[in-house]
């Protein structure tokens, strides 16, 4: 089975201008510091132009996967989702209360389109890794299977073993985003995008607020290689 | 005889040809008797390295791409290490997966307590949804081994030992079998331990049953073994002792009963040696166990010690 490349017409669509909206449904508050949107635009350049999954393919195999490995202040992802209908807008105001399906860290279970829950970090990389595995012994090749993570999230141990494992087999249908907003506390030497090189993997590291490089890197070539996109947002304050 | 661990290769390598949904994943322990299968199924026989939380996630990524994952290592590094990722990557993810552990409490007994893993089906039984089979020889560990892999999207962990009884028997992968019936009391003596509880109860009249699936507990099954009236239960467990002494007691919980749980002691031997020399160790040898299992049911035997 095949995901069409083209978008169905959605007549409830929500643009790019309409995110600061909809998070501000869930916290009420007009001013969110930039750890809460760290990851918005890498969040919308995904859904809107690059990831092939709607909400009326959530369960088809051939979908691209995209999972949220850093499930912290996922405020952006949740009106995200709900952008693209994945989830009511109606649900966003409910966030965090006991009747909610959308908690400070997603659940798989509760929320539709989520492929993982997350929030104990260093989770959804080797998740990813396994299921880009799964898909290549299925001999579906043609879905990616997208992940991302934080910048301090990459201290966890368990990311190292999937970068290196990936790496060393040519994952290519694996991706990785990091959102670097400098939150690591001992930092990296070399630069984050290093890590990776050093590991077999294809790399660019690019402004995280520029949609058109954010597009560019995400959907550059890199064959017999697994990708990572540094995107680099503003240091948590 | 072969050993459980032997077993386990040839089986697995077979479901590997007839099933194109199961995965095996590996963290270099055990590859080398999956080679030729490696080569059959290059997608589907994964070795990660040495990299044991990958080894879990990734298993639970196969199984979120829709497999079938097996994953195999040493019980401290496939239950202990990872034991988040078991947690979260199959739990809280709903996934399903099948853990085959190697090592047990004391097979590694040379290599001391780094390779060895006496609590690891109290470790999770922390956790909702796992089964939990322990056969008692390799002919049973085939059968619990096919049935864990053919459950569907089931979350079951086999602990294969190379401790092991003579002779197999027919387990179902559900119940307790009733090997010897007796009035004085039940004794459950779970997977390889078998052989030992035979002996020490020889000429007890006491009820013996086999477990070899013990999460869920049949408690049904023992329920039925010890009658209405009041309950004397002894387990005999090649773990941690007691790990099933709750489970013991819900099912007997609106019946009078007590419940003597033995197994493996939680202090460290900080000891190598022979297996038998920590079985012994652990007091689970047919003389030391008689001991207990008659002090402990009033059963003594004349010229025989209680």
């Amino acid at each position: 089975m095949t995901v069409s490349t083209e978008r169905a017409p959605d007549q409830n669509a929500h643009q790019y201008t309409d995110l600061p909206r909809l998070m501000r449904l869930m916290t009420g508050d007009e001013k969110h510091g930039p750890s809460a949107t760290s990851t918005l635009d890498v969040l919308w350049v995904l859904y809107d132009r690059v990831l092939r999954v709607t909400p009326a393919t959530v369960d088809d195999p051939g979908r691209d996967r995209f999972l949220l490995s850093k499930g912290h202040g996922p405020m952006a992802y949740y009106a995200v989702l709900a952008a693209k209908g994945f989830l009511p807008v109606e649900w966003l105001s409910g966030f965090g209360e006991f009747a909610s399906p959308l908690g400070q860290h997603p659940d798989r279970m509760l929320v539709p389109g989520a492929e993982i829950g997350s929030g104990s970090l260093g989770h959804g990389l080797p998740i990813a890794v396994g299921t880009a595995l799964g898909l290549r012994a299925q001999g579906r090749t043609e879905p990616k299977v997208w992940t991302l993570v934080g910048d301090a999230e990459l201290d966890e141990g368990s990311n190292h073993e999937a970068i290196a494992f990936a790496g060393a087999v040519g994952l290519e249908q694996l991706r990785t985003v990091v959102i670097d907003n400098g939150s690591a506390t001992y930092g990296t030497t070399g630069g984050i995008a290093a890590r990776f090189e050093v590991a077999g993997w294809s790399t660019a590291t690019v402004d995280g607020r520029d949609h058109s490089a954010l597009y560019e890197a995400f959907t550059a070539p890199h064959p017999g290689r697994p990708r990572a996109v540094v995107a680099r947002v503003e240091p948590k304050f | 005889m072969d050993t459980m661990r032997d077993r386990f290769a040839p089986v697995v390598s077979r479901i590997l040809d007839e099933d194109p949904r199961v995965a095996v994943v590996l963290a270099e322990i055990g590859l080398v008797p999956f080679l030729e299968a490696q080569r059959r199924h290059p997608d589907r026989v994964i070795n990660v390295g040495i990299r044991e939380q990958l080894l879990v996630g990734a298993g639970a990524g196969l199984a979120l791409a829709g497999m079938r994952p097996v994953l195999h290592t040493f019980a401290s590094f496939l239950v202990e290490r990872p034991f988040e990722q078991v947690k979260l990557d199959f739990g809280h993810q709903g996934l399903g997966g099948v853990l085959v552990s190697a090592g047990a409490s004391y097979d590694v007994s040379g290599g001391g307590f780094t390779h060895m893993a006496p609590g690891d089906v109290a470790l999770l039984d922390t956790l909702d949804g796992w089964s939990v089979q322990v056969p008692g020889h390799p002919d049973e560990a085939e059968v619990l081994l096919r049935q864990a892999i053919g459950a569907g999207d089931e979350r079951v962990y086999v602990r294969l030992s190379v401790q092991a009884n003579r002779e197999a028997l027919p387990v179902d992968g559900q119940h307790l079998l009733t090997v010897r019936e007796g009035r004085r009391g039940v004794v459950v003596a779970v997977g390889p331990l078998l052989d030992q509880v035979l002996a020490a109860t020889e000429g007890l009249d006491v009820s013996v049953l086999y477990a070899t699936t013990v999460r869920p507990f049949d408690a049904a099954g023992l329920r039925r073994a010890v009658g209405a009236s009041a309950a004397d239960v002894v387990l005999v467990e090649p773990y941690l002792a007691g790990t099933s002494t709750g489970a013991a007691n819900d099912a007997l919980a609106d019946v009078p009963h007590r419940v003597l749980g033995l197994g493996v002691g939680r202090r460290e031997l900080r000891r190598y040696g022979s297996v038998d020399e920590h079985v012994a160790a652990h007091g689970l040898d047919a003389a030391s166990l008689r001991e207990r299992i008659s002090g402990f049911l009033d059963v003594g035997v004349p010229g025989v010690p209680a």
